[in-house]
């Protein structure tokens, strides 16, 4: 079966910038996947010539198999955007907004399902209302509802929950979360690490245009086996011995970064040599924020390493 | 969720001429009213002014000679304003992105606008007429050519707005376009008066000036009288209008400015 994305060697440069530097991502139908990596890592760009606002300096794009240049009028069709920035138009209500771009579309007749979007969203009662009335959190929801006028199998969501509410946040991933059961494919782009982590499947983290991981959430999150341990202890010192691990110092508390779980024996071993006792003990593993900290930081480090193995010029 | 719907090939540049029609229509006592109610200000000042002073075209009398200038001029302006203004504004506030995103075409995109400009135009024309036809003594000698310079003339402000608007980033930009550009020729197309009042220099410079044979083949349709060929003026009018047009199909497939 096509994928529903396929992008191939994907480069933009703006001038001497690489936005983009051969990204290559193949994205299956059904998925929930997870565009993850810091401001100007090339996520905004990558979709944008996924919808054709953006052309490619190099490299090819397809949405369920259509090239978006050859093919834009197919490739455009299968894929429903939501714009990054707060966007509307202020001379048109709710209602004119969507039947709108379901126009723009070509459809006709596609009043039922322009409802059905509305009342899933919660807009139904704000139909008549023109854009420029609406509260920023309702503003988004139009966008939503515009990205899905024309039942899109694959829809892209750029930082949707940036300066949503919490209620809207939530309602708004249940939603996506039904979409993604009815079989959309769904690509998301997002700051915060712990809804990539509960919403996706697969992630792909970008820097500096390019794809630096890219694997299952669960994976990402096995690879960078590390765990944390929380401990109090009496008398309230360290060993020596263990100093090396501290990776934060409170008032009555130390965290080490471990490793592995295994290593939680050692610590244990050497308080007890020691005869500190422990008071509290807490193991936590890793969460997405701190794969992704640590995936950024050693990338940080081969560049170091790669920049110094450059013969001098 | 149901199977894809089905599309229609047209449908996507009539949902963009109608959504750009409602534009405009929806504040028509700015984009209407305001430049008729301009115009007939303007009729008034020189009409009054000048009476009996001047006559242009032997057996008619100046205010009647300067309303089909008057109505050209604010087709003209209002075709520019229409094009350049929405898309200026769609761009400045981003929502250009709800035309970009949509499977239309560049030729489609092309099109929307520009019929929604010449409907403008049109409109706005129509209404300086309207609200002058009581006072001055009209003639129609060929209305078929008046409807030809009208279509034709508000066809090439409305693709110049669909440049300047692609062009504009900000406000002031689309304003030099406005006043350095459309407003001087405008002016200096004889809409006031017939270029053979004015010393030889500015006859000649008014015969490179395409909104002059705009002003001059519409007048023809009024009172038979011109003072070039209307063959020639709308030789070149029609010239102009595709060589913009070309050009603009041209910008719009690279995707300059809109597709970066």
């Amino acid at each position: 079966m096509t994928p529903a994305i396929h992008v191939e060697q994907v480069s933009k440069h703006y001038g001497a910038l690489r936005a983009l530097d051969g990204v290559s991502l193949t994205i299956e139908r059904g998925e929930f996947f997870g565009l993850l990596g810091p401001n100007g890592a090339g996520k905004t760009t990558l979709i944008h010539i996924l919808a054709g606002l953006t052309r490619a300096s190099g490299g090819s794009a397809r949405v369920m198999g259509h090239d978006v240049v050859a093919d834009y009028r197919d490739a455009r069709r299968a894929l429903g955007v939501v714009p990054q920035e707060l966007v509307f138009d202020p001379f048109f209500t709710v209602r004119e907004a969507l039947t709108f771009q379901s126009g723009y579309f070509g459809l006709r007749d596609n009043d039922e399902w322009i409802e059905e979007v509305m009342r899933h969203l919660d807009l139904t009662g704000k139909a008549g209302t023109n854009m420029r009335a609406l509260s920023g959190g309702m503003k988004r929801r139009v966008m939503v509802a515009q990205a899905l006028v024309h039942k899109p199998p694959v829809i892209v969501l750029d930082e949707p929950t940036a300066g949503v509410d919490v209620e809207l946040r939530q309602a708004l991933w249940k939603f996506i979360r039904q979409l993604n059961e009815d079989g959309h494919t769904i690509v998301l782009t997002t700051h915060y690490l712990e809804e990539a982590e509960a919403l996706c499947g697969r992630i792909a983290m970008l820097k500096q245009g390019r794809v630096v991981a890219l694997d299952t959430t669960h994976n990402l999150l096995r690879r960078h086996s590390g765990c944390y341990v929380e401990l109090r202890l009496t008398p309230n010192r360290l060993p020596e011995s263990l100093a090396s691990l501290v990776a934060q110092r409170r008032e009555g508390s130390y965290r080490l970064a471990l490793r592995d779980y295994s290593e939680v024996e050692r610590v244990i071993a050497e308080l007890r040599a020691n005869t500190i006792e422990i008071r509290e003990l807490e193991v936590m593993h890793l969460d997405l924020e701190e794969v992704f900290v640590q995936i950024m930081h050693d990338e940080d480090r081969r560049e170091t390493i790669d920049e110094r193995r450059r013969p001098a010029a | 969720m149901a199977s894809a719907p089905e599309h229609q090939s047209l449908r996507g540049f009539y949902t963009l001429f109608h959504k750009e029609w409602l534009r405009f229509w929806k504040v028509s006592v700015q984009t209407i009213l305001a430049p008729v109610l301009t115009a007939l200000l303007f009729l008034v000042v020189f009409a009054y002014s000048l009476r009996g002073r001047v006559e242009i075209f032997p057996g008619v009398d100046y205010a009647s000679f300067l309303v089909p200038g008057l109505a050209m001029m604010s087709v003209l302006q209002n075709a520019f304003a229409n094009s350049s203004s929405s898309l200026m504004q769609s761009k400045m506030t981003g929502n250009i992105v709800f035309v970009l995103l949509p499977p239309l075409s560049y030729q489609e995109f092309f099109s929307a606008y520009l019929l929604a400009a010449v409907a403008r135009g049109l409109v706005v024309g129509a209404g300086v007429f309207v609200f002058t036809i009581g006072f001055v003594d009209l003639r129609f000698e060929h209305p078929l050519w008046a409807l030809a310079f009208a279509v034709a003339s508000s066809g090439g402000l409305g693709v110049l707005g669909i440049i300047a608007g692609i062009y504009s980033d900000k406000v002031d930009e689309l304003a030099a376009f406005q006043n350095f550009i459309i407003l001087p020729l405008t002016f200096l197309s004889g809409v006031f008066y017939s270029i053979y009042s004015l010393p030889p220099l500015w006859q000649w410079l008014s015969h490179l000036n395409p909104i002059f044979y705009m002003v001059d083949g519409f007048r023809y349709g009024f009172f038979g009288v011109s003072d070039v060929s209307p063959w020639v003026s709308l030789a070149i009018v029609g010239t102009s209008f595709l060589a913009l047009s070309f050009f603009t199909l041209w910008l719009l497939r690279t995707g300059y400015k809109l597709r970066r």
